[in-house]
């Protein structure tokens, strides 16, 4: 019988499987159903700071527009008791879950502004939350704005963040970095204890009928499982941080190769949003075979066994693999 | 502090009312709406009467259902109320009888306001309250905002012990939209005044199978009589029960009323009686008259009826002489109004009986005032006392307007004012947009609450819903303040938008030594050489200080673009003293934080930023230095509202309105009628856009689409020869016409920058893009201050041009059709209405040959409320004829005017055949067989008709008298051989709703009509209530929790006839199926219903994304499109088309856009999602439905 168990953040999880940030953690009985199906933890949606400042004058803006101009109709809508405007309906979320289930629960959070990020990781913690992901990303437009200032900004964030909290913060990062592993080294010493690879930005995408700019949210396949998998074994044993592999977990294979690759944790979204919460018990039984039919006896034994520092071929991570592609289709016949 | 509360007095009542009530029935109307929404609201918020059990509110179809639903409530033993006014009471007045007739307690709140005659009002007067005397409900009176919360209680109670049904009313606007400091009354007093055996009584009366009776019976001529008269014993009673229930609320509060209360001289001579808020007034002037040695008095009606005779003697002064009575009504043709008659009857009876009284006073004279709100000023007060001192006084007048042609009125001095000088006295002009009313009504909770000061606002608010002007009324000072009239001598003005000096006489009423705060971008060295002439001089006459912000930069700097509201409160705190300054700021930041916190923290801190970066810009002018320093004359006069050129009913009598001085104008300058002609918006030039489409010639397609689209008809297309360019102003822009019909002809599109409202749906609607640039349009917004000059002069030569004739042009296209002259233009709708485009468009296919219906609501708000009127007509003097009839009988309204038009067609005919002998044949058979399908058709037979005439004329003096006659019928009638269109339009409120009934009968008579029902999903004109076209999960007023029901499917109801051409639009779905639905209807012999999709202000949305949201409704499903046409099933055909395609977005995407859905998500996301999963699913089985029902071709029917 393998032990699936693993640890996250310091935190002692029963499965590798751990729901991602998704829409799939709003509701409580989904994540009732997620806890059921075994996952090790989950992640909630993300708390974008950006997101409250603009509901907060947006309700404002429509229930003020308009009134108190014509005599018959002074305003146009109910005012209603309470509006979950900020925070408040996300902590009270993440108390609900802590009461609802027994997994340790994750809040996600991107910030706009530095007293932004400090105040709602703090809350989290207050609300109960076992530890909190920082979804930090900037899209720099500026040509002004080199990316030495970019990482510097990064780092300086999560050292505020780390410095207010307790509990553990985990960085989630996109892979866009010119030299990934000295900025990942940078940010574990500000105070991550985990890195999250990688987050998956919405890429707009051009309309050519309407000449419009669209914005396309695409669910991951099992192709997008390679980035990260590269730089997860590439990072593996080189940081005193946990590695949490998201993007392209969509089978029991794909979990497995991030946790030989090297990750405490492989996260699932678009598989969970295709098949549904229960999707998740499948791919534990999988695992659970594939670790039964070759012999293994845990995640542990198993975790990092293909990383860049276990394999017999370490340069097969590095551009040598392009090197040896392409060696291979000229070598092949034609 | 804790004993005053500072509201409105629907406020007062309405707290009053949920307390005491167990059941409420409410439909919304003018001036009452908001009592409803108070306790709708309170109610959804779990808020217990004083029962402890937390009152159920439904909301009605109409006044008529909300008065049976409160009659069969009183069946069934509960407490019971409703709130309602004017035409609301009237459809009541049924169930009222009854309800009195049953002696069944309950209590109706009405905020009085005028009842529709010669035109509507929304605005006070007590013609509703009089309609009512004859059902046997008691009427009280309240006379200000304290009393309407103090009489609620008394009514309430008394209505217990008496069995009579009690009708408490004060006055619309003057009283229910004043916001007091006031004592609030409480729960034990409350508690106090309710007694449980009463309500157990009611109860016991109550219909019950435990132990059964039958009430509303049928009787004989053996007893209904004696029936009618067996309850007059509680009638007798009555008033005393009402005294004793004034005696025991003294007794809990301190604040005594009686049936009759006289103040005044002891020995006055002189009294005059009264009720409502004029009454207030009355004893203000008579106290301040009676100090200056004048015996004179005043008597306030409080229990109007049952009117208590004998007390009413006694609460006069001994020593009266002579009586006026003041009544705000008017009841043509009675001898006098209901006060002055009860009064006359009163002392009539004394003196029979001996009294002295009755025989002492020689002189009881009856006068009108304050109708529509009209203003009832100490003056007017003080005209009626010299009146009745005059040896032969006017039996009957007027007083507040000039009446010169009966003569009636009484001349009054309008400098004469009894205002207390401890009283501050403050005046703001804002636009409705800006803030500035709402910010007011902060104001006035902040001193009355947080000060020790008394406390009064009211607003005045325009009869235009985009670039409202408001005017804000703010009194507070160390006395009660008793002034329920505008303020005449202001100590402090506030001018929100500077360019208001320039068209209105804002700085005018300011008081010597007063304040005068600018909001202009000019600073303190620079502001002077920008005022006007008239405005430096009153400044400097009467020693005025004036401040200057430039509230749009603060208000900018703070991300509060456009709402200057925070900036200019804290300058009004800051300037005016009302409180000290640090203690100002703090109570804004509170209230601030109060009103906007569950809006979220950004809101509060940008109002904070407001706030604490306001002083620093506010500065004082140097009046003195400014006078020395300036060299050169600024503008003398102000800028006419009107142009010279109009037509001088426009010019002198409409004008006067438009420039808010309708006051002035005397009885003979209006019509008798209510009879007004059209084509008169044209006239009112408001310049309220800030921005312009600009036309890029180059890449537009003339596609039409965009002056489809102008809700307010700015932007027109014309072709013309390129001759008629000669004299072409040199930015006029023109380009070669792609129009097949017209290979050589020019094109140009022009905006009147003057009417133009900046709502941007032309931009939005323009499907062209520049290849360079994707992100630029045919039309592109740009800021309007470089183009104006310009863009006036082009538009002035291009409504040069020539028209198009109407006869000759194809309509089968967009392009084509937007070509004709739309016949109805510039109004005063929402910046971005989603209804006028539907309307314009009916006008420019049909408009010459149009009779319209049109019911209540914002349709006929733009359409019809003075002072112009966006309906015009075109070239010829032809187009639509409109009237409103009310609210509910629209249908019926127009189905009137259709039988009358075929009845006189026919009879035109008739008398054609009479006359064929001697009249040419070919002419009578033409005009009996021109087809008129076609404009082409109609101008020939209007041309047959002219012919007619003709030949008519010397007939008519026949010797034959028969053929003499006949001759001077048909020329009479002979017009309605031209084809007549009857359009009947009105919004969701009436057509699924308090009209469906009518609408209903109307679509099963088979007349051809067109009935148009602009759909907003929601009654917009009274803000925002739900509907049964509300759909499911949208938040509305009335159905705060979202709408859990879904929408009513008014066009399956239509199509279940089987005759009735029935079709769904949405013109931002798709242009030309709006435009052909409206096509066939109009062609279809029979009864037509077109429910067009109108974006709406209550659906939350950017207005500039209406058309947006039109699609995704389609997109999503939520709204189908579909034309079900009676003459395809003729023909073995699926009579029903759908013109839209399996929902292909999801609900959310349409949804999310809209206030009315996300605000329900944001407040109770489980809620939401639970209706939105039941909307989704209905929207696929609405589908599904639908597009079963397009596969059935019904096997055609003989006959």
């Amino acid at each position: 019988m393998p032990d699936l168990s693993t640890t996250y953040l310091g935190m002692q999880l029963r499965a590798p499987l751990v729901a991602s940030a998704s829409p799939l953690s709003k509701r409580v009985d989904t994540v009732k159903r997620l806890a059921a199906a075994g996952a090790g933890a989950v992640f909630l949606y993300s708390l974008f700071e950006e997101q409250i400042t603009h509901d907060s004058l947006e309700l404002d803006h429509y229930l003020s527009y308009g009134s108190h101009s014509y005599a018959e109709s002074l305003s146009y809508f109910p005012d209603l008791e309470h509006y979950n405007i900020g925070p408040a309906s996300y902590l009270d979320h993440i108390r609900r879950l802590k009461d609802a289930v027994d997994i340790p629960i994750i809040g996600s959070l991107n910030g706009v502004s530095s007293g932004g990020w400090v105040e709602y990781a703090a809350r989290m913690q207050e609300a109960g939350a076992d530890a909190v992901e920082l979804n930090i990303y900037y899209i720099p437009t500026d040509v002004q704005t080199d990316g030495a200032t970019l990482e510097a900004t990064y780092v300086e964030l999560v050292r505020d963040v780390c410095a207010q909290v307790t509990i553990p913060i985990a960085v989630k990062l996109s892979p866009y970095f010119t030299a990934l592993p000295a900025f990942c080294q940078r940010i574990v010493a500000a105070g991550a204890s985990g890195l999250v690879l990688f987050n998956r930005f919405y890429q707009p995408d051009l309309d050519l009928e309407r000449l419009e700019v669209v914005p396309r949210i695409d669910l991951s396949t099992s192709q997008d499982l390679r980035l990260p998998l590269r730089w997860i074994a590439l990072l593996y044993g080189r940081l005193r941080a946990d590695l949490a592999l998201t993007s392209g977990v969509h089978t029991a294979q794909d979990a497995l190769k991030g946790l030989m690759a090297g990750a405490n944790v492989t996260m699932l979204a678009s598989r969970l949003i295709i098949a549904g919460p229960d999707a998740l018990a499948e791919l534990l039984s999988e695992i659970h075979i594939w670790l039964v039919e070759h012999e293994y006896e845990s995640i542990t034994q198993l975790r990092g066994s293909m990383s860049q520092r276990a394999v017999a071929d370490p340069a097969a991570f590095e551009r040598a693999n392009y090197m040896k592609a392409l060696n291979s289709f000229d070598a092949s016949p034609t | 502090m804790a004993n005053w509360i500072t509201i409105d007095g629907n406020e007062a009542a309405a707290r009053v009312a949920h307390a005491i009530s167990e059941v409420i029935a409410i439909y919304p109307i003018t001036p009452s709406t908001p009592m409803g929404e108070l306790a709708d609201a309170w109610s959804a918020q779990g808020k217990p009467n004083l029962l402890g059990t937390v009152p159920t509110v439904i909301e009605m179809q109409s006044e008529g259902g909300a008065a049976g639903a409160i009659h069969g409530a009183l069946q069934t033993g509960a407490l019971t109320t409703t709130f309602t006014a004017s035409q609301g009471l009237l459809l009541m007045i049924p169930n009222m009888f009854k309800i009195a007739g049953e002696l069944s307690p309950t209590v109706f709140h009405v905020a009085a306001r005028a009842v529709a005659s010669h035109a509507l009002s929304i605005f006070g007067d007590h013609a509703d309250v009089m309609a009512a005397r004859p059902t046997g409900f008691a009427l009280l009176s309240s006379h200000s905002v304290q009393e309407a919360q103090d009489l609620a209680v008394i009514a309430h109670a008394a209505t217990l012990a008496a069995r009579i049904p009690f009708l408490h009313f004060f006055d619309g606007f003057r009283t229910s939209h004043e916001i007091d400091k006031i004592v609030p009354v409480s729960d034990e007093t409350l508690r106090s005044m309710i007694d449980d055996h009463l309500i157990f009584a009611h109860r016991e009366r109550s219909l019950s199978p435990e132990h059964p009776t039958i009430r509303g019976t049928a009787q004989n001529p053996d007893v209904y009589f004696q029936g009618r008269e067996a309850a007059n014993a509680y009638y007798a009673a009555c008033p005393g029960i009402v005294q004793v229930t004034m005696d025991r609320f003294a007794a809990l509060t301190g604040r005594h009323y009686h049936l009759f209360d006289y103040e005044g001289s002891p020995d006055a001579e002189r009294v005059i009686v009264i009720m409502g808020s004029g009454a207030i007034t009355a004893t203000e002037t008579a106290q301040h008259l009676a100090q200056h040695g004048e015996k004179v008095g005043v008597l306030r009606v409080h229990l109007f009826h049952p009117f208590a005779s004998e007390r009413f003697i006694a609460a006069l002064p001994p020593t009266v002489r002579a009586i006026a009575v003041l009544d705000r009504t008017k009841e043509p043709g009675s001898v006098g109004e209901p006060c002055y008659l009860e009064v006359v009857a009163a002392l009539h009876e004394d003196r029979a009986r001996g009294g002295a009284l009755g025989t002492q006073v020689t002189s009881v004279i009856g006068g009108r005032y304050g109708l529509g709100s009209k203003e009832f000023t100490p003056a007017m007060v003080k005209a009626v006392y010299e009146e009745m001192a005059q040896p032969q006084p006017k039996a009957h007048f007027t007083v507040g307007i000039i009446d010169d042609v009966t003569h009636l009125s009484l001349a009054y001095d309008p400098t004469f004012t009894i205002e207390s000088p401890a009283t501050v006295r403050c005046i703001f002009w804002g636009l409705g947009s800006d803030g500035t009313v709402g910010a007011n009504k902060n104001s006035i909770k902040i001193i009355g609450e947080e000060t020790p000061n008394y406390a009064q606002g009211y607003f005045v608010y325009d009869s235009k819903k985009s670039g409202s002007i408001t005017v804000s009324h703010l009194r507070f000072g160390p006395q009660p303040i008793a002034a329920p009239y505008l303020i005449e001598h202001a100590d402090f003005i506030a001018c929100h938008h500077a360019t208001f000096l320039n068209t209105y006489d804002v700085v005018d009423p300011i008081a010597p030594n007063g304040v005068l705060l600018l909001n202009t971008p000019f600073g303190p060295d620079a502001i002077w050489e920008h005022l006007p002439a008239r405005v430096q001089q009153i400044i400097t006459e009467r020693n005025a200080r004036l401040y200057v912000i430039d509230a749009g930069k603060v208000a900018h700097a703070t991300g509060m673009s456009g709402r200057i509201n925070t900036v200019m409160q804290t300058c009004f705190f800051a300037v005016s003293g009302a409180l000290p300054r640090a203690e100002a700021i703090a109570a804004i930041k509170h209230s601030i934080a109060k009103t906007y916190g569950k809006r979220g923290e950004a809101v509060v801190q940008r109002n904070f930023a407001a706030v604490d970066q306001t002083l620093a810009h506010l500065a004082e002018v140097d009046v003195a230095a400014s006078r020395a320093r300036q060299t050169t004359p600024t503008m003398q006069r102000l800028v006419p509202l009107v142009a010279a050129i109009a037509p001088a009913f426009v010019r002198d009598v409409l004008g006067v309105m438009i420039a808010g001085k309708g006051d002035t104008l005397p009885i003979s300058a209006l019509p008798v009628d209510g009879t007004y002609p059209i084509g008169t918006a044209k006239w009112e030039k408001r310049d309220i856009g800030t921005e312009l489409p600009v036309w890029d010639p180059a890449i537009c397609i003339q596609c039409g689409k965009c002056t489809m689209v102008c809700p307010h008809a700015v932007i027109r297309m014309k072709v013309y020869d390129e001759a008629d360019l000669t004299n072409a102003p040199a930015t006029f822009q023109s380009t070669a016409a792609h129009f097949t019909e017209f290979p050589d002809k020019r094109y140009s599109l022009q905006v009147s920058p003057q009417d133009c409202t900046s709502c941007s749906l032309c931009v939005a609607a323009c499907p062209v893009k520049d290849k360079t640039q994707v992100g630029r349009k045919a039309l592109n917004m740009a800021p309007i201050d470089p183009l104006r000059a310009a863009e006036q002069h082009n538009w002035e030569f291009f409504t040069a041009l020539p028209e198009m004739d109407p006869a000759t042009l194809s309509r089968a296209s967009i392009k084509n059709v937007q070509l004709l002259e739309p016949l109805f233009e510039f109004s005063g709708a929402c910046s971005g209405c989603g209804e006028t485009p539907y309307i314009k468009l009916v006008t420019q296919l049909f408009g010459d040959h149009m009779v319209v219906a049109n019911a209540t609501g914002c349709s006929s708000i733009y359409g019809g409320n003075l002072p112009t009127t966006p309906w015009t007509a075109n070239r010829d003097g032809r187009g639509p004829a409109w009237a409103n009839s009310l609210f509910e009988d629209n249908a019926e309204f127009g189905l009137g005017m259709r039988v009358t038009l075929d009845q006189q067609r026919d009879f035109a005919r008739e008398l054609l055949q009479r006359l064929r002998g001697q009249l040419d044949a070919p002419l009578v058979e033409a005009l009996l067989g021109t087809e008129q399908t076609t404009p082409a058709g109609i101008k020939a037979q209007r041309e047959q008709v002219a012919t007619l005439k003709e030949r008519l004329a010397p007939l008519t003096t026949a010797s034959d008298a028969a053929i003499a006659n006949a001759a001077r019928q048909l020329l009479s009638i002979a017009d309605t051989l031209v084809r007549r269109s009857v359009w009947i339009i009105g919004g969701d409120g009436w057509a699924y709703d308090i009209g469906f009934g009518g609408l209903d009968h109307v679509l099963a008579s088979g007349k051809n009509v067109n009935i148009l029902v602009l759909d907003t999903e929601v009654y917009s004109n009274t803000g925002g209530q739900a509907s049964k076209a509300t759909p499911l999960g949208a938040v509305a007023k009335f159905a705060a929790r979202g709408k859990a029901q879904g929408k009513k499917d008014l066009a399956q109801i239509a199509m279940s006839y089987g005759h009735v051409y029935v079709a769904q639009l949405a013109m931002g779905a798709s242009d030309m199926q709006t435009q052909r639905a409206i096509q066939e209807a109009e062609a279809f012999d029979g009864p037509s219903l077109l429910i067009a999709y109108s974006h709406c202000i209550a659906h939350g949305i950017d207005m500039t994304k209406g058309l947006t949201q039109q699609r995704l409704a389609v997109q999503s499903g939520e709204w189908l499109l579909f034309r079900y046409d009676p003459a395809r099933a003729a023909t073995g055909q699926p009579p029903l088309v759908l013109d839209a395609k399996a929902p292909s977005v999801p609900l959310e995407a349409y949804a999310e856009n809209e206030t009315r859905f996300r605000m329900l998500r944001q407040s109770d996301e489980a809620h939401a999602d639970e209706l939105m999963d039941a909307a989704r699913e209905a929207v696929q089985t609405r589908w599904q439905h639908y597009q079963q029902l397009a596969m059935v071709a019904p096997t055609p029917q003989e006959n």
